[in-house]
């Protein structure tokens, strides 16, 4: 067991954290629950700051752009960015895209997508669920049907993220309806600038703007086909569980609830006697500080099986599980310490720690990210613990 | 960056689950549980052998010189058995004492016994112990609850009340249990474990009794009372482990409503959350012996680690009785002893609750 980072780890955060003192001002960090443009755009330029330094994609080998390093210092950097509250962006490419097309791309597209992602240049999305399909995946509709040297696209993805910045969606499409419904999928890149592509806009509680993907006869080139025809699902399944340490989710959190604990020593919103003095206030942030604990290390392990060459499957699902979870007990113990005062949104001048309790409450309704509570804990015991389906 | 077991530690756990499968079974725990002493002589002798008690004890003392992670695997090992015996009493939580605060003679008189398995030390605690000089000696009055294993002592270690330096430091007394003015009486506690209240009368102490400094104690105290602290989350985690491995079994051959329970999303949502628990458990244990093996005080990391690891227990206990339901009632299905060693080691060290309000002051600005 060994629960330290080496000295070049070590040295690479201190780095990091140079770097972010001086790139990202606090005035410049994300508040949860709210996401304008101008940060954005500020979160992408910080993206191609950390590129030029091989940082943004630390952990992919150098041959594509990346920094040469491995899984943990990929997560030093989710841990860091997270906690300093750069505004997000790239993830998809970084974390899903990259890493199945290094597995299952061919030569031409991993030189055609892989250096752009590492430098972040570029933005994906990606399109998964559907109107009438979230957790049963399987069950997708949208249709690739292939004509001559193309495929065409019919149907349409729902929660789009990023759709309103993305330069191309990775997506799964139904190629072979006959076959058994996992076994008629494939996987693909479709560039957004695509005639036949429309979004229609799908605002998120929590300030984001998604979209739901209409394809109207969209045609794409046989080469946006990643992978083996119909054997997308399982391609996408595999790369799932590449980048899911989920650090940088903690990271965000995890400022907050330290931002908290400093607030309730210190103080009260009515200007009463520092919250932490209750004796009830401070047991809670007690339990709270043990969840965080736990949350970290549980993402700390799937980066470490990851950097152990191991694929982490019902671990991933435990540590995001545990988190999707973490966060929303946070969320709502800090709502209830702090009484009425946390229903004031950010910009109200009362709100106590910029709104962003008020936000991160809307956040934390988000519960469903790479799976449902429900459907992780499926994995979880029949996946990771055998048990009968 | 390495949560990954060594080798040798891969080693240890295998054997010593091979060993603890073929020799202690919970027909033995049974046993040790109705005799009302809470050992098995023989299989103590065989522990003993086997150089398990003194795990992470000095070379020089016959030791293996182990680190807490060897410990770990081993208390998990041990909590997965429900392997009866003062382990963690005598081997850990006292031995830790000895190793601390005492003096080469008293190192050299008591650990290799400790080791051996002859001597079996324990710890009386408690704010009405006092010491107090007479006749240019010390003598010890008052009373103690809750001392594991004090019919079986061979040695009492006290934490008394210094009656020559303020409060609250401690002064750390070896005691004959035998010695006159000392009486048991046994608490009569769940599944009959070894809990006794011990009153001392004005028990006159011998010279070389005091362990380390008169009134300097509290420190050797707090860190064999972290390390075996440590010990008792491991031994948590094992037998919540076990639980698990259990209940997963039998849900997948219990039939009911023409297919095996463990088909039923209720009944695998319970187990994914136990192992959810299991898996942050395992973490934080680990993590807190691995910061007490580099010399860190790891206060905040033992809290946690024990509060977290008495809700764990609670999750198995409440998974097991309620998966497999109406049999777990019985006294013949092993399942009541699990819930039953988990409500001691629960209280053992200090609770949750006690626990998270130690990490809260920690947390104070
Ligand atoms: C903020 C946000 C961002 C998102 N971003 C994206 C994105 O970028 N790309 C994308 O493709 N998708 C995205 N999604 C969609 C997300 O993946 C789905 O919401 C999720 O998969 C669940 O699907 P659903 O909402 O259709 O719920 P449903 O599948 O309809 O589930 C409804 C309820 O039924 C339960 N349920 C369903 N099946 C089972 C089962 N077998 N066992 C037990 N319970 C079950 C679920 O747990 C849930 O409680 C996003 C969603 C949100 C909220």
């Amino acid at each position: 067991m060994d629960f330290n980072f080496t000295l070049q780890q070590e040295k690479f955060r201190e780095e990091l954290r140079e770097f972010l003192t001086a790139e990202v001002p606090v005035e410049k960090q994300e508040i949860f629950g709210l996401l304008t443009e101008e940060q954005y755009q500020f979160g992408r330029e910080i993206n191609l700051k950390l590129a030029e330094r091989k940082w943004l994609a630390v952990g992919w080998p150098e041959e594509h752009g990346g920094g040469g390093k491995g899984p943990i210092e990929q997560g030093i950097l989710a841990e860091d960015m997270g906690y300093w509250r750069v505004p997000k962006s790239g993830s998809i490419g970084l974390g899903i895209v990259g890493p199945a097309i290094m597995v299952f791309g061919t030569q031409d597209q991993k030189d055609q997508y892989l250096p752009a992602i590492a430098k972040g240049e570029v933005e994906y999305c990606q399109g998964f669920s559907e109107p009438n399909v979230g957790s049963d995946l399987g069950s997708l509709e949208l249709r690739a049907e292939r004509d001559g040297d193309e495929y065409v696209l019919n149907g349409s993805k729902m929660f789009t993220s990023y759709a309103y910045h993305a330069n191309y969606m990775y997506l799964l499409a139904r190629t072979d309806p006959q076959a058994q419904k996992h076994r008629g999928i494939s996987l693909f890149i479709a560039d957004l600038k695509t005639s036949g592509i429309s979004l229609t806009p799908l605002p998120y509680i929590n300030g984001e703007m998604a979209a739901q993907t209409i394809f109207d006869n969209v045609r794409l080139p046989l080469s946006c086909l990643i992978g083996e025809e119909n054997r997308g699902w399982y391609h996408a399944m595999t790369t799932l569980d590449y980048e899911r340490s989920g650090l940088w989710r903690y990271a965000n959190v995890r400022r907050v609830f330290d931002d908290f604990v400093e607030f309730c020593n210190g103080s009260s919103p009515d200007g009463g006697q520092p919250l932490a003095e209750h004796p009830l206030v401070r047991h809670q942030l007690a339990q709270r500080r043990l969840g965080m604990e736990t949350w970290k290390l549980l993402c700390w392990n799937v980066a470490w099986m990851q950097s152990s060459g191991a694929v982490p499957n019902s671990e991933a699902s435990v540590a995001f599980l545990y988190g999707s979870e973490e966060r929303l007990r946070f969320a709502e113990m800090a709502m209830e310490v702090l009484g009425p005062y946390a229903t004031l949104r950010n910009g109200s001048p009362m709100a106590p720690l910029l709104g962003n309790i008020e936000g991160i409450h809307r956040e934390a309704m988000h519960l469903h990210g790479a799976g449902t509570t429900e459907i992780h804990r499926n994995i979880i015991a029949q996946r990771g613990l055998g048990m009968p389906r | 960056m390495d949560f990954g077991l060594t080798e040798q530690e891969e080693i240890l756990r295998h054997s010593a689950r091979e060993f603890l499968e073929a020799e202690c079974p919970t027909s033995l725990v049974r046993q040790a549980e109705e005799s009302g002493e809470g050992h098995a002589r023989e299989l103590w002798r065989k522990i003993a052998g086997l150089g398990w008690l003194g795990i992470s004890l000095p070379e020089q003392f016959g030791g293996t010189g182990g680190s807490l992670t060897d410990q770990t695997v081993l208390f998990e090992e041990i909590g997965r058995a429900l392997t009866p015996g003062p382990l963690l009493t005598s081997s850990v939580l006292a031995a830790q004492i000895v190793l601390i605060a005492g003096n080469d003679d008293q190192k050299t008189a008591l650990i290799p016994g400790v080791i051996s398995g002859e001597v079996i030390l324990t710890l009386a605690r408690g704010d009405r112990l006092e010491t107090a000089s007479r006749d240019g000696g010390l003598t010890l009055s008052g009373d103690s609850l809750f001392v594991p294993y004090a019919g079986l002592a061979t040695n009492i270690i006290c934490a008394t009340r210094p009656a020559i330096r303020a409060w609250p430091d401690t002064t750390l007394v070896l005691v004959d249990p035998k010695a006159a003015g000392v009486t048991m009486t046994s608490m009569e506690s769940i599944a009959n474990y070894p809990q006794f209240l011990v009153d001392f009368d004005d028990v006159p102490l011998p010279d070389d009794s005091v362990l380390g400094q008169t009134a300097e104690g509290m420190q050797a105290l707090d860190l064999a009372v972290r390390r075996a602290t440590v010990a008792q989350c491991a031994e948590t985690l094992g037998r919540a482990q076990k639980v698990l491995e259990m209940v997963v079994e039998y849900a997948g051959h219990r039939v009911a409503f023409g297919r095996p329970i463990g088909t039923f999303q209720a009944v695998q949502h319970r187990c994914a959350d136990l192992r959810v628990a299991v898996d942050g458990g395992r973490m934080l244990t680990y993590q807190a012996a691995w910061k007490l093996d580099q010399g860190l005080t790891a206060d905040d990391e033992v809290s946690m680690a024990k509060a977290q690891a008495g809700m764990l227990s609670r999750l198995a206990t409440e998974a097991g009785h309620s998966i497999f339901a109406g049999i777990s009632f019985t006294v013949e299905h092993d399942m009541q002893l699990y819930s039953a060693r988990a409500k001691i080691s629960e209280a053992n060290l200090g609770d949750t609750e006690y626990h998270l309000d130690r990490l809260a002051a920690q947390m104070g600005s």
